[in-house]
């Protein structure tokens, strides 16, 4: 049995056809939770429409009866932003899945919200276009997703993030409304809504179309790989390829628990021994990534870097990079859970917070490995744990917690590229103060004034925020672990 | 809390409670953009300094009340510069009036508008209160991106007090070839690269000749130009300030200076009247004292709007929003503004 309003559900059958409202439990199960496992809710009722017309229907709907509605694309995210209202309506968005047109002069496609991000690569390969914002999730999450989290990957330092790539969306409103945000101009009238809503985590609007920005492929792309006794060796060699003027592509960095578990896993060819690697990826023209790899190795030697490695072919170039793209899996085989962080803070203070998790990884008992996306400063932490033990989640969290912490006091942020959800809902409280947080409630009010999209996420009330610091006063460490806290 | 700061959200406080406007100022350089100017000035010009710049994290903070200039000369010392090359209009540009006004310079398709490179600012919004959104880093997704949506805001969400930008080093090498061309040729060759891994950072079209620039290490300028082919413009770094601060002659022309931001097309505009194109196509500047009405046609039909950019009838509101779009910007105005009192009208009414 749910909970639902009959008469909300009556009025809802007259919009979709009854194979797409999902009411049974067996049939809500699958979508109980997103990548972030830990927190599951049963939604009320699954809707999946196909058309832009149900959706506002279902939004209108949904405001007259007061229902919350929690949009979902690939349910591929990290931080809890698609767990379901048990109350409510869960929005799959999965039957938009179509890549709508392709303009080939201005660069540029228009696609439904559920297309696969890697999809969207796929569809304009033959024209030597691609989209360039690649989540390690690509395969399966959708753009739709991408736009409400802002996702990033590991191109974000030389080709910018979602809110970069993206030029204008449909959205539908709470109530029903559409509103076109952005444009296919360089600029828009008014003030920059689509910077608004990217990165919004589904608490403004529903996302029913997007047109993406596309890049040609480079014509030329070269990986390096380079190994160092020391983490902050690897980052000081971070440092100095930016100062020379050069900004690869990629820039990735793993410390040992992760090389290991990375090359157990998929052979990449990392040394098992190294206290860190690094892989730099440069593209572009052939004279411009040959004149950049002869420096870039140059200066990880004088770094250094124990060896340096150029991927001699484009195989031994996608080996470099499956161990990275690879980690995440990796270390799921070597621990029987793990809890990915998404800590961003300045570069130069990379010494001192890998340090300060060390140190607190030893308080909590707890196993951590890195890998950093180190071009843009965003850390994550894999947290190794076994969910079975009774308390080890409950201590992760909040290890997870201090460690986000730690990256605000280093001048950073909560999160890079994963979205708060349910997840950091808490932490916002440490990065921002009342008045901040009255403003994007404000913010909020004006596209959803009863706060019926994505209740509880992203944004804490004040006064869940007094509590939280009220109980952050016994050194960090909060009382009761063992409650639930959401 | 530092003392210009405090006494600036007393201003703004007071301001408050006696819905009385202020008209927030930098360097007055850009005083003729956007709609009339109303209220007490309220300058932020002595608010000024680099707070924070190391060269290899790629971001600078400064005060909002830094001359552009300062900012730039910086930059420069470690080989870096803002991307998007913003016009200054004047040397006493500051980096809030550049902000908040949100232009870009010839580099805007290329390598990205203001907005690309907001990373997070402090501001104090129209109820006094002093806030803080984003950060010094490139990743950063907590909260609502507040800090772009004060890009091209013109000051009416709230004054912006410091900023932090990402910034790039400068191109190696840069070369700008030229071409004698009809402006229909011109289009169709500029938007011929968006989709090509050519290094173009700039393209212009005016008084028929096209002007490409590309940038980055001397091999792969070599290798592009060879491909384009059109002649090397040995003027060319000054083409492009002129053009970027509007100094050419074109913009001394009679009448006022209308700009058209559309979709990149590879066809002309049905134009009368004189004009001059950039960005790839995607923004044409155009001088004429007629009635804007066929220009907000034309700029529809190309899926664009246009701005009255400098002269002519002030009062007029060309906003260019409506319905929903425009409900849902007057209500976010409300939202960060709710006297009304930061710049009132400057950007829509």
């Amino acid at each position: 049995m749910h909970s639902l309003d009959k008469r909300f559900l009556k009025e809802i059958k007259r919009v979709l056809p009854s194979q797409t409202i999902l009411l049974s439990e067996e049939q809500r199960k699958p979508y109980e939770c997103d990548g972030l496992s830990g927190y599951r809710a049963l939604p009320g009722v699954v809707l999946l429409p196909d058309t832009v017309d149900a959706v506002k229907k279902i939004l209108a709907l949904c405001q007259r009866y007061q229902i919350p509605v929690v949009a979902r694309g690939a349910g591929t995210g990290l931080s809890g932003g698609a767990t379901p209202h048990p109350e409510g309506v869960l929005l799959s968005m999965a039957r938009f899945n179509q890549v709508l047109s392709i303009d080939q002069v201005a660069a540029t496609a228009r696609v439904q919200p559920g297309v696969r991000n890697l999809a969207i690569s796929e569809a304009v390969a033959d024209i030597g276009l691609y989209y360039a914002p690649d989540p390690s999730s690509q395969i399966a999450c959708t753009i739709g997703g991408n736009v409400a989290e802002n996702a990033g990957g590991v191109h974000c330092l030389k080709y910018g993030l979602t809110v970069h790539n993206v030029v204008s969306a449909q959205v539908v409103l709470m109530g029903g409304e559409i509103l076109e945000i952005g444009g296919e101009a360089l600029d828009n009238p008014g003030y920059d809504l689509l910077a608004a809503f990217v990165g919004s985590e589904g608490m403004l609007g529903v996302v029913t179309e997007v047109t993406v920005r596309l890049l040609p492929r480079p014509i030329a792309a070269k990986a390096l790989m380079s190994s160092f006794d020391s983490t902050e060796d690897a980052a000081a060699a971070v440092a100095r390829i930016i100062a020379e003027g050069i900004i690869p592509a990629g820039l990735e960095m793993m410390d040992n628990p992760a090389i290991v578990a990375a090359e157990d896993f998929v052979s990449a060819g990392y040394p098992r021994d190294a206290a860190a690697i690094l892989l730099c990826e440069l593209d572009g023209g052939i004279e411009e990534v040959e004149a950049d790899v002869a420096t870039v190795s140059q200066l990880l030697l004088d770094c250094g870097a124990i060896d340096v490695h150029v991927a001699q072919d484009e195989s031994e170039r996608a080996r470099f990079w499956s161990g990275r793209k690879n980690a995440f899996p990796a270390v799921g085989r070597i621990s029987p859970d793990y809890y990915c962080i998404d800590g961003t803070i300045p570069r130069r203070m990379l010494g001192k917070v890998l340090a300060g998790i060390t140190t607190l990884a030893t308080d909590y008992q707890l196993k951590v490995a890195n890998v950093f996306h180190a071009g843009d400063g965003n850390l994550h932490p894999l947290i190794l744990y076994d969910a079975g033990k009774p308390g080890e989640f409950e201590r992760t969290e909040a290890l997870g917690a201090e460690i986000l912490q730690l990256c605000v006091r280093a001048g950073g942020t909560i999160t890079g590229e994963h979205g708060v959800g349910l997840e950091k809902i808490d932490q916002m409280c440490v990065q921002f103060g009342a008045g901040e947080l009255e403003q994007f409630h404000a913010l909020k009010k004006v596209f959803d004034p009863d706060g019926l999209l994505n209740p509880g996420k992203a944004v804490p009330t004040l006064s869940r925020c007094a509590e939280f610091n009220a109980m952050h006063v016994h050194g960090g460490h909060l009382p009761h672990p063992e409650l639930p806290r959401f | 809390m530092n003392n210009f700061i405090q006494s600036l959200a007393e201003t703004v406080g007071e301001a408050a409670a006696k819905g009385d406007p202020l008209c927030i100022q930098g360097g007055n350089t850009k005083k003729f953009l956007g709609r009339e100017p109303l209220g007490k000035p309220c300058s932020i010009s002595s608010y000024a300094g680099v707070t924070n710049y190391e060269p290899t994290e790629l971001v600078i903070t400064a005060k909002a009340g830094t001359k552009l200039v300062n900012i730039e000369a910086t930059l420069a010392e470690a080989g870096q510069m803002l991307p998007f090359e913003p016009p200054g209009f004047g040397v006493d540009a500051t980096i809030g009036g550049t902000i908040a006004c949100g232009l870009s310079g010839p580099a805007r398709p290329y390598r990205g508008a203001a907005r690309d490179l907001v990373l997070g600012i402090n501001c104090i919004n129209g109820s006094g209160q002093v806030l803080k959104f984003g950060g010094q880093v490139m990743k950063n997704v907590a909260g609502y991106d507040v800090s772009r949506l004060m890009v091209g805001a013109m000051g009416t969400l709230g004054i912006m007090t410091e900023i932090s930008l990402k910034v790039l080093p400068t191109p190696r090498h840069t070369r700008t070839l030229v071409f004698e061309c009809s402006s229909s040729a011109a289009l169709k060759k500029m938007t011929s690269l968006f989709a090509r891994s050519i290094p173009v950072t700039a393209s212009a079209w005016h008084d028929d000749f096209l002007r490409i620039r590309l940038s980055g290490v001397k091999g792969s300028v070599d290798a592009a130009s060879a491909e384009l082919g059109g002649d090397f413009d040995s003027d060319g770094d000054q083409f492009w300030q002129k053009i970027k601060e509007h100094r050419l002659d074109f913009f001394n022309g009679p009448g006022p200076l209308w700009r058209l931001s559309l979709k990149p097309k590879n066809e002309v505009l049905p134009l009368t009247d004189p004009y001059l194109i950039e960005w790839g196509g995607g923004l044409y500047w155009v001088k004429t004292s007629r009635p804007p009405s066929d220009l907000i046609k034309i700029a529809a039909s190309a899926g664009g709007y246009i701005t009255r950019f400098n002269g002519g009838d002030r009062t007029e509101n060309l906003a260019g929003l409506e319905d929903v779009g425009l409900r849902l910007n007057q209500q976010l105005k409300k939202g960060f503004d709710p006297q009304n009192i930061l710049n009132p009208g400057r950007l829509f009414v």
